[in-house]
């Protein structure tokens, strides 16, 4: 065997132990490391945060409401990585009227106080961020936007956060979903803008940006959210893209919508659709269960 | 744990309604604005140009700028006299001599300054004046989408085109320019704003590939210039030598001495990116100084410098835009700690922070209070009422460089409005109990798309009234109607050793428990210049304790013991 070869062999062994160290992290750790990465090359290079009181402020807000609700709800304290995962989406795409402070506060303590009220069967049924902003921006529009340009338009900042984003999907297990949404958001809005005699490229632009980033890899793909089995989650997928879709059909015609639905089109969708799926899979699951036990 | 939940969605639906800052009545502002521009004769509507076929999807954004308003004496006889910009080939400028009644002629046809807006040539943009030779006449550079043009004050009526002697032609596309005395050897220098590059021609274009890469941090617009003003009419280009070229999306600049060490500095205001600040090093070099500007990255719009809270300091209100539901970027009011701590502070409130789509503003004590209140244009396309560009913007925005670079790919406008019928707002400054936005209560309801703001005491009765220029609309006149109790105190500056418009001169006036300053700008705001004569209100107090002007040159001269409510024109002392 040449050196070059047993070189190769080595980094290969290394790489493949590497991606099975990877494997037994709990996949929040590895969730919180690229929205990590994320906040860090918005701030460090294109000074995103807006303010590090905005960050200090919405993680504290995030996981002090974590900490109460769960043990008011549980009797203990629960892990506080889905608080700091939240806390650092909502600090990224909220951005206030006036730099105001006050849409993080309410914005933290909605999306974690949602996972605690807004139930199913022991289960919450939005990913919390989502809520959160979707809320925000259907009752505040007037005080609140969410980000919708880019991290300074180029293209080395996405290659680097899609590249690290797509590794950690596919190591959580999450890889079809966005894959999944992404073919169907292309599709989709290539058809779209045929029919509706637009240029195509600025209608599958948006996906580059930061919004969709952080929809991708930390909203669709929520391990909590997400309906049980590959097909199923694959068709919610779809169902998404398409309401985004219909969504932003219904903005090209100029029809009078919430102002929420024409500034986040994506998150609209996943509010709309992700509740329902998951709701019918947990009723699913549950009817499964008591039929198992009555056999 | 619902209780906690749905309060805060409560919470927020009422925030979301409650006016911004505080909810206190401000009781009477003191001061009413009148909207008088028929009565005065000022006729002038705007109108914005149109260009090549291939920019069409994108024309009424690219052609949304143009509209300005300057003022200057033409003829010198003390009525400050108003300039206004054309955009459209074949659609004159106009120059609306002032008749000390109130009323106003126009003549720019007869002073040789109408038909500036041809092919070849481009249209105007705006316009800045000062006495270029110091020869008691004040001069006008006129900024265009096309060849910068300088016009020397023949004798008070005639003007003649001198942009070839100087040195000035170039094709710049430019929507700001400024004078001042960067080395401070009493002639005036200009610095160009740029904001497409110099080899793009609006009306031939050779690729659609003119449009910024960036929504941030784009550095691909034309390459601001400074001329030096080397005498005998001529400018030499210092660009490059003095550190100033920045090609960033700059829209508009202010000059003052910032940090407190004699020299005039630039602030610049860029779309697609941060605000600069050119500190001068002895007339030396500029430098581009760390100011806590850096890291912010918005839409600067204009600059407007004004004494925020009688701090005796030159603050700086920088307009961005804002939008409900899509994007907030908020304006920038930053107090100036450059003397002490080399930096800026922005302490926009809530209410000065969104004004919409903020264009032209400036700082003018409208009340004679002894406090500034601030005067902010805004909306950008009045086109469809039902329609938003809004949607398609947060497309485009959101894709990558190389795909918005390029005009053609951005969809099409069509009759979209975009931040349009917008109105104006006037901020009452009530010190640490914040602003107040008064507009509709004084009297200010118009909604145009406003650019350029200027302030000027049109009748010489010490009141600061306002010329709106608005794109693609009537011109507005807003005459001001100050609380009559209240005093006043005007200044008129003669340069001998400084430039003989006094451009860069700052006053500082010591009342009881007042303390302000002003300067003489060569240009400030959005495509906009002001009065030359400063306007400081006293409130009830009836006498200044001290004035000390800073000239241009440098002298420090100090004056006592001057009658109120009255105009005093001061004379640089020659040694």
């Amino acid at each position: 065997m040449s050196d070059a070869t047993r070189t190769s062999t080595a980094t290969r062994n290394a790489l493949e132990r590497a991606w099975e160290r990877a494997s037994r992290f709990d996949p929040r750790y590895l969730i919180a490391l690229l929205i990590t990465l994320v906040l860090m090359a918005a701030q460090l290079r294109y000074h995103m945060v807006g303010g590090y009181e905005r960050l200090l402020l919405t993680l504290a807000v995030c996981t002090a409401t974590e900490a109460l609700f769960s043990w008011f709800d549980r009797g203990k304290v629960v892990n506080l990585l889905s608080a700091y995962i939240s806390g650092i989406s909502l600090t990224l795409l909220l951005k206030p009227q006036g730099d105001a402070l006050w849409p993080f506060v309410i914005g933290g303590v909605l999306a974690i106080a949602s996972k605690y009220v807004l139930r199913y069967r022991d289960n919450h049924l939005w990913n919390p961020t989502n809520f959160a902003i979707v809320a925000l921006l259907l009752v505040a529009p007037d005080r609140v936007s969410v980000l919708s340009h880019q991290f300074g338009n180029d293209v080395t900042t996405n290659l680097v956060i899609w590249t690290f984003g797509l590794i950690i999907a596919a190591r959580v297990g999450v890889l079809h979903i966005t894959l999944t949404y992404l073919l169907s958001f292309l599709l989709l809005n290539s058809v779209r803008a045929v029919a509706l005699g637009q240029p195509v490229l600025p209608e599958l632009a948006p996906i580059t940006g930061p919004m969709y980033q952080l929809f991708v890899f930390f909203m669709i793909t929520d391990p909590r959210t997400v309906v049980r089995g590959r097909r199923r989650q694959v068709a919610v997928a779809i169902a998404v893209a398409v309401a985004e879709a219909l969504i932003r059909f219904a903005s090209d015609r100029g029809w009078p919508l919430p102002i929420a639905f024409n500034a986040a089109p994506p998150l609209m969708a996943l509010a709309l659709v992700g509740p329902v799926a998951k709701w019918f899979d947990l009723r699913r699951a549950s009817t499964a269960k008591r039929t198992d036990s009555l056999h | 744990m619902a209780v906690p939940f749905v309060a805060c969605l409560a919470l927020a639906a009422r925030w979301n309604r409650e006016p911004l800052g505080t909810v206190a009545d401000p009781g009477h502002p003191g001061f009413a604005l009148r909207d008088q521009t028929a009565e005065s004769g000022i006729r002038f509507v705007h109108r914005r140009p149109t260009l090549d076929a291939k920019l069409a999807n994108i024309e009424p954004h690219i052609a949304a700028v143009g509209a300005s308003v300057a003022v200057t004496d033409v003829d010198g006889d003390g009525w400050p006299d108003l300039y206004f910009t054309n955009s459209r080939f074949g659609e004159p400028n106009a120059l609306y001599h002032n008749r000390g009644d109130g009323t106003f002629d126009e003549t720019a046809a007869s002073a040789g300054l109408a038909d500036l807006n041809r092919p070849g040539d481009g249209v105007s943009m705006g316009s800045i004046w000062g006495d270029v030779d110091n020869d008691g006449r004040e001069d006008v550079l006129v900024y265009r989408y096309g060849q910068l043009a300088l016009y020397r004050n023949v004798d008070g009526r005639r003007f003649e085109d001198v942009t070839e002697q100087a040195g000035l032609r170039r094709w710049v596309n430019s929507n700001g320019a400024i004078w001042l005395d960067y080395d401070r050897d009493g002639l005036l220098d200009l610095y160009v704003t740029a904001y497409f590059r110099d080899d793009v021609d609006l009306w031939h274009v050779s690729s659609t590939r003119i449009m910024h890469d960036s929504f941030e941090f784009a550095t691909n617009g034309g390459k601001n210039l400074l001329f030096h003003n080397v005498g005998g009419g001529r400018f030499e280009d210092v660009t490059d030598r003095m550190g100033v070229g920045s090609t960033r999306w700059t829209l508009a600049a202010a000059s003052a001495d910032f940090d407190g060490d004699g020299w005039p500095d630039i602030y610049v205001a860029n779309d697609y990116g941060p605000e600069e600040l050119y500190l001068n090093d002895h007339g030396r070099r500029f430098v581009l100084a760390k100011a806590g500007l850096e890291s912010e990255s918005k839409s600067g719009m204009a600059v407007a410098l004004g004494d925020a809270f009688n701090r005796g300091r030159l603050d700086a209100f920088v307009t961005n835009i804002s939008e409900r539901g899509y994007l907030f970027q908020n304006n920038n009011l930053r107090l100036n700690g450059m003397p002490e701590a080399g930096r800026f502070k922005n302490v926009a409130d809530p209410q000065v922070a969104d004004a919409g789509w903020a264009w032209g503003a400036q700082f003018g004590d409208f009340n004679n209070d002894g406090t500034n209140e601030l005067f902010v244009a805004n909306g950008f396309i009045s086109a469809d009422k039902g329609k938003s560009y809004w949607y398609s913007m947060s497309k485009i925005a959101g894709a990558n460089g190389r795909l918005f670079e390029d005009a053609r790919s951005w969809p099409a406008f069509g009759s979209t409005s975009l931040s349009g019928y917008e109105r104006s707002r006037v901020y009452l400054n009530r010190g640490l109990a914040g602003w107040v936005d008064v507009a509709e209560k004084v009297g200010v309801s118009d909604d145009y798309d406003g650019r350029a703001v200027a302030l000027a005491d049109l009748r010489n009765r010490g009141a600061v009234d306002v010329i709106v220029a608005n794109q693609n609309q009537p011109a507005v006149l807003y005459r001001d109607y100050p609380d009559s109790a209240n005093h006043w105190i005007a200044f008129t500056l003669v340069g001998t050793r400084s430039n003989r418009s006094a451009i860069g001169a700052e006053v500082v006036i010591e009342a009881t428990g007042l303390t302000q300053r002003r300067i003489i700008d060569g240009g400030m705001g959005f495509a906009s210049q002001n009065d030359r004569r400063l306007h400081f209100g006293l409130g009830r107090r009836e006498w200044v304790d001290r004035v000390v002007i800073h000239w241009p040159s440098g002298t420090t001269q100090m004056l006592q013991h001057l009658a109120v409510d009255r105009f005093h024109t001061v004379t640089e002392p020659r040694r």
